[in-house]
């Protein structure tokens, strides 16, 4: 971990130039840093070399595995379609640590507290470091700087970005799927453990050199859909049980019955009436976590109340927005990650209910995505400072907590709004300088608090449309002065000089670097 | 107090504790202080928290002391008061470890304020207490009877006075519900220097009960030197209060409503609480006259389903039409409900508007006779009209030049 090679990025923040010997870009800017060359390519296959009769099933994972050539040093990507209730990725390293294999580079698309079951792979081993959002445990096993490499954050569509840009090269992807057939189409909807969409494991499935489907129900040639094309799998393997469906629901992902949280998101709502910013055929998103669902849900009630539709939503689908596509409240839903079941039902059943990819919605070194097109993208952050930045990575004391998610790439949405409480257990969210930046403040437009609505100064236009209502516009000076008169100046956190984490931008180069906490 | 004993705890703990902590003080001969805290937010605010406690401690001479602080984010007059509260547990002392005033604390009120929305917050719970204000209440009440457990009676005094001086409730008139006879007169020391605005006076009987607080309230406000005026709210919560309710209702020139309390009124008459509210439609309507006989507001009792705002949205035209003011609240969310009902509809203020304009072009006119079309309007009518008015305009629902408005 040589923190020697130091240089300040384009936001004032010193990344390193090297991360686990990989040359490092740093950030540059919105829009400022040009990829060059062609996109990455794995080796051409030959059909001589598969089964000609399309049978590519294996009896279990180990085997496959070893057929696919797994050894030292290797890449290994896994998803978070089942989220907590992913099954897969503790198997798979199990899997790794009997073969003897070693310094493995994990790359799930996001982790979560079932996956402390792998801290002791990174103990003994088998798992050199991790690069992908780190949830819970591993964000903490981390940041107190256990963690042999250092990790790499990107968001959703800066996955994307890294393997189609040859960044991370994927030795062996395994997809878990509810549904395949033994030629290795599959899909997340048709099992008996469903997860919705599979849009996370496309680009492995595009760009890996070998690729694992993993299912507990297998159907009859054709797998329809086939969300994950045969065509680009090696093997099949048939398990007794491939995910936890009902772990899907977490936490973040039922709407907020706190009075306080209800008031952000109504402000919210309001500030998007009076802006005109919700008028016919608009569209939105809005994330997981219990005040953006309840945005969702007062947006509902302000377009049945003017008799409007909106054209598109973008989801994390989950029950509010289900019901919202059955009324009519909206056209389509585009459908990135499936939050609840009632999201996969929808999805299985409902023709505007469309599922998309990292690729389509988020990859920055495309043609454009879905994103950019949103008009309104509602977020959380664990914090924000004076310049709009925001943080969510980290928490406050410094510790890595959650992933970036879709985060990053929904920035780019015409309009950006965070509602977000002032202070959470005399924590304050609005601060100076936050800890970690994960997004820069030129692309946060309105941030809500239950005490006031900032506007960025940038956003001279919604300024000019909020100046005559009656909502509280403060600037985010006051709010952030408002936050340290209530809960007291906190001391900033301690940290060593050694980085366990980057925090990846949504064009490869480097946003900032975390460093180990100092609990000393 | 016993002569051995030397620990003692005050506050709060537990996985659903916010904003609270808990204190557990140990007073020892030899080892100078020594503060422990074990907080989420220790990297933040462990040294600012241990320094408040030395503070604590020096401030009641107190030289030799463990003190550890199992903190969930509490802010410094929570942590304060739980300390003043394990120190006075072992240590008698008449100091008071007192948090500063905040700005915020000085409020114009009158008698004739309009008190649509109270909103009840139990006194020894501070996680209600830092965001009541956001929710614009007409008032927050602090509640130190009901919602305290009689365990903790002692130590909500603390609290409840450090809320007075450091929470800002954003222009909410302060309010506290003390404690019941003598309990309730000791509550009194705690709040009244402390710019409490009114005292409501639960399970009022009788018109005494209302003097003996005033006579004890002056008492300590010319012995702590505190000039702001502090009205009362006594709650009617049964038979005997009903059939004095006109007597308590003009004991004090400080009373500015009478409260209905339901739920043990119905209790006291030995039926159940319907939502129709028949069984109680006597003493709601007593109360409502008896209010308006002494020119004071009528407060309806709160509605306790708070999960159904469209039921409670229901229970106060009622009330309303009973002749109502003001309902209270225990749950955030029925704060703008409660408001909205009360508060003149679109079609009355332009009623309203109407027959103020017709009254006053009569006058213009040196006419006796006020008409609005081919309809006489009588006086009582254009009064109320009027009221309605003063009403929308208080409540922003017209601009106060609504009249130059509508003649241009």
């Amino acid at each position: 971990m040589s923190t020697e090679n130091l240089v300040k990025n384009a936001l004032g923040r010193w990344v390193p130039t090297e991360v686990n010997s990989v040359a490092q870009i740093p950030y540059l800017g919105v829009g400022k840093y040009k990829p060059e060359g062609r996109i990455h390519g794995r080796f051409i296959p030959s059909n001589s070399d598969y089964p000609s009769d399309g049978n590519k099933e294996v009896a279990t994972i180990k085997e496959a595995l070893v057929k696919a050539g797994i050894k030292d040093g290797m890449t290994i990507s896994t998803h978070h379609h089942f989220r907590n209730g992913d099954l897969l990725a503790n198997i798979v390293f199990d899997c790794a640590a009997e073969l003897g294999v070693k310094n493995l580079r994990w790359f799930p698309s996001a982790s979560f507290p079932v996956h402390k079951h792998l801290i002791q792979y990174l103990e003994d081993g088998t798992i050199h470091h991790i690069e992908g959002s780190m949830n819970g445990p591993l964000g903490r096993y981390t940041s107190e700087g256990k963690m042999k490499g250092i990790a790499v954050l990107r968001s959703h569509g800066g996955r994307y970005q890294a393997v189609q840009d040859g960044e991370v090269k994927i030795d062996i992807a395994l997809i878990a799927a509810a549904c395949a057939d033994t030629f290795g189409n599959a899909n997340g909807l048709n099992g008996s453990a469903n997860s919705g969409s599979l849009g996370f494991a496309l680009a492995d499935s595009q760009f890996a050199e070998k690729v694992i489907v993993v299912t507990d129900t297998v159907v009859a040639f054709p797998c329809i859909p086939w969300q994950i094309q045969g065509n680009n799998v090696d093997f099949v393997v048939k398990v007794d049980k491939i995910g936890i469906p009902e772990e899907i629901v977490s936490g973040t992902t039922r709407i907020t019955n706190s009075p306080d949280r209800l008031l952000i998101a109504e402000m919210t709502a309001k500030f998007c009436d009076v802006t005109g910013i919700i008028r016919e055929g608009f569209s939105f998103q809005a994330g997981a976590g219990g005040t953006a669902l309840a945005v969702s849900d007062y947006f509902a009630k302000i377009m049945r109340a003017k008799k409007i539709k909106a054209r598109f939503a973008r989801g994390g689908s989950n029950k509010y927005l289900v019901e919202m596509l059955q009324e009519g409240l909206v056209d389509y839903i585009l459908d990135g990650q499936t939050f609840d079941l009632d999201g996969v039902t929808s999805l299985r059943v409902n023709k505007n209910h469309v599922s998309t990819s990292p690729f389509t919605s988020y990859n920055y070194h495309g043609k454009g995505n879905f994103a950019d097109l949103v008009d309104v993208v509602i977020l959380g952050a664990t914090e924000i400072d004076v310049n709009f930045n925001a943080n969510v990575a980290s928490h406050s004391d410094g510790v890595l907590l959650h992933g970036i998610g879709g985060w990053q790439n929904c920035l780019f949405s015409k309009t950006v709004i965070l509602p977000v409480p002032l202070f959470r257990d005399r924590i304050p969210v609005l601060v100076d300088e936050v800890t970690t930046i994960c997004g820069p403040g030129e692309l946060i437009d309105v941030v809500v608090t239950e005490r006031g609505i900032a506007i960025n100064p940038l956003r001279t236009d919604l300024i000019e449309k909020a100046r005559n209502s009656d909502l509280p516009i403060r600037t985010i000076q006051e709010l952030k002065d408002e936050a340290e008169r209530i809960c007291g100046r906190p001391d900033k956190p301690k940290f060593k000089d050694n980085i366990v984490a980057v925090i990846k931008w949504v064009d490869g180069t480097i946003i900032d670097a975390v460093r180990q906490i100092d609990n000393d | 107090m016993e002569e051995n004993t030397k620990i003692s705890v005050a506050g709060n703990k537990g996985d659903k504790t916010r904003s609270d902590c808990q204190i557990t003080l140990e007073l020892k001969s030899t080892g100078g202080l020594q503060v422990e805290v074990v907080s989420k937010v220790k990297s933040m605010y462990g040294k600012s928290i241990e320094r408040l406690c030395i503070k604590g401690l020096q401030f009641f001479d107190i030289e030799h002391a463990h003190v550890l602080v199992e903190d969930f984010g509490a802010l410094d007059f929570v942590i304060m008061a739980r300390l003043e509260y394990a120190i006075k547990q072992l240590k008698s002392s008449n100091k008071e470890f007192l948090p500063e005033k905040s700005g915020s604390i000085l409020i114009n009120t009158t008698k004739s304020l309009y008190r649509f929305t109270r909103l009840y917050l139990p006194g020894n719970s501070p996680s209600y207490m830092l965001n009541a204000g956001i929710h614009k209440p007409d008032g927050v009440i602090l509640d130190l009877e009901d919602s305290v457990a009689p365990t903790k009676k002692a130590e909500a005094r603390y609290l409840v006075r450090n809320a007075l001086r450091a929470v800002d409730f954003y222009g909410a008139e302060r309010m506290v519900r003390i404690n019941q006879g003598a309990m309730g007169v000791e509550d009194l020391a705690y709040i009244i220097p402390h710019h409490v605005n009114l005292i409501l006076v639960p399970k009022c009987e009788s018109a005494d009960t209302i003097r003996q607080l005033d006579v004890a309230i002056n008492k300590l406000k010319r012995e702590t030197e505190t000039d702001n005026i502090t009205y009362f709210m006594p709650i009617i919560e049964s038979a005997l209060g009903v059939e004095n309710a006109f007597s308590i209702a003009t004991s004090s020139e400080n009373i500015v409503a009478l409260a209905l309390g339901l739920e043990d009124f119905t209790a006291d008459l030995g039926v159940k609480r319907t939502q129709e509210g028949t069984e109680s439609l006597y003493a709601r309507t007593r109360l409502v006259n008896a209010c308006k006989a002494a020119g004071i507001q009528a407060i309806d009792s709160v509605f306790s389903n708070v999960a159904n705002l469209d039921a409670l949205a229901a229970n106060v035209r009622t009330s309303k039409g009973l002749g109502f003011e003001g309902m209270g609240c225990i749950h955030p969310r029925q704060i703008p409900v409660i408001k909205k009902e009360f508060a003149p509809d679109a079609e009355e203020i332009e009623k309203a508007k109407q027959i103020v304009i017709a009254y006053r072009e009569a006058i213009k006119k040196g006419l006796g006779v006020v008409s609005l079309g081919s309809k006489m309007i009588d006086a009582p009518v254009v009064k109320r009209a009027e009221k309605t008015i003063q009403l929308a305009e208080k409540l922003n629902l017209i601009p106060s030049d609504w009249e130059i408005k509508i003649n241009s």
